[in-house]
């Protein structure tokens, strides 16, 4: 929640709004593709790019000015990697024995 | 700092009357409000995190039938409230911005446009739910879903139970955002009486920001909602 007193945060703000409504565009249309093995990796990540930007510009976290936030987001985002990749360790390897 | 033990009373420093006495500057005190609201959305990311844990298991585990399970939903509802929810996140943004230079209108209006778009969320879900109850897929005793091929395999027919899991899931998540919108149009009520009585400054506006947050760590669960359970196994 840093000051913006130079310029101002409009048009940054409904740039990421395109990018938002585009991205839920390109979403959709990967859907319809038959990518094979890369239709969840491409949905996902392309949710992970819109999750982003709304974190980074519209929930202020670019340019925050208490650093102490950016780490408690990344803390957030580690903790939840490693519930969902510890627990995938298990049942996505149970059929290997 | 001035040392007077009776509230309100300043000797030789003024302040801005927003700033509470255990922060030393402005800007600290926005920036531990700003904190608060993180420590709390993190823990709700583990809440949803356990969900979609769940969901991430029986997907891999259910391909077919959570696939088959997937396409009876109706993506075009989905894609809408997805846009819907974002415009709402840009009229959040607008309001923040309203309180941070004094335009009392446009943050009204802001916040109001944001409880519409809520509520049009929530409309829209009503609707699902309601194709969802008629067509037999809501779990329970009624559930039936008989001879529903897997996409990709048109001999195979879809298990019901693993089907009903995904529907399980289906329902407790979104029924779970769904309740987090309907508290985040809670607060936005409270923030547009408070907008409306002129109790916000660009020197301090903070639970518009707060509840800000909220609203847009809400948009962002919905965001990987939507392509996990509307988006699996769409493609001919």
């Amino acid at each position: 929640m840093s000051d913006h007193s130079k310029s101002s945060p409009l048009p940054t703000y409904f740039a990421v709004f395109i990018a938002l409504l585009i991205g839920t565009g390109l979403t959709v249309y990967a859907a319809s593709l038959d990518l094979g093995p890369f239709n969840a990796p491409v949905a996902l990540t392309i949710a992970s790019i819109k999750a982003t930007l709304v974190a980074l510009f519209f929930m202020h976290v670019k340019g925050a000015s208490e650093k102490l936030t950016k780490l408690v987001v990344i803390g957030a985002l580690f903790f939840l990697l490693l519930l969902l990749g510890l627990t995938m360790t298990d049942y996505a390897t149970r059929a290997w024995s | 700092m001035p040392d007077s033990t009776v509230v309100g009373l300043h000797n030789e420093e003024q302040h801005n009357p927003a700033l509470l006495h255990h922060f030393a500057e402005p800007q600290q005190q926005r920036d531990a409000a700003s904190l608060g609201m993180w420590v709390f959305l993190a823990t709700e990311v583990m809440f949803f995190g356990g969900l979609f844990c769940a969901y991430l298991i029986y997907r891999l585990k259910y391909f077919g039938d959570f696939g088959a399970a997937s396409k009876t939903l109706d993506v075009r509802l989905g894609a809408t409230n997805t846009a819907v929810l974002i415009c709402s996140s840009l009229t959040v943004v607008l309001a923040v911005w309203a309180a941070q230079t004094a335009r009392r209108t446009l943050l009204i209006v802001s916040i109001g446009l944001t409880m519409v778009l809520g509520l049009v969320f929530l409309g829209i879900k009503g609707v699902e739910y309601n194709d969802k109850f008629v067509e037999h897929h809501v779990p329970g005793a009624s559930f039936s879903f008989e001879k529903v091929p897997i996409p990709g395999h048109p001999n195979q027919y879809a298990d019901p139970h693993h089907a009903q899991l995904f529907f399980s899931l289906y329902f407790v998540m979104t029924g779970l955002h769904a309740l987090h919108m309907i508290i985040g149009l809670g607060i936005f009520l409270w923030l547009l009486i408070m907008a409306w009585k002129g109790r916000f400054t660009p020197e301090w506006h903070t639970p518009v920001e707060i509840g800000g947050l909220y609203w847009h760590f809400v948009d962002i669960i919905w965001i990987y909602l939507f392509p996990l359970l509307y988006l699996i196994d769409r493609h001919p």
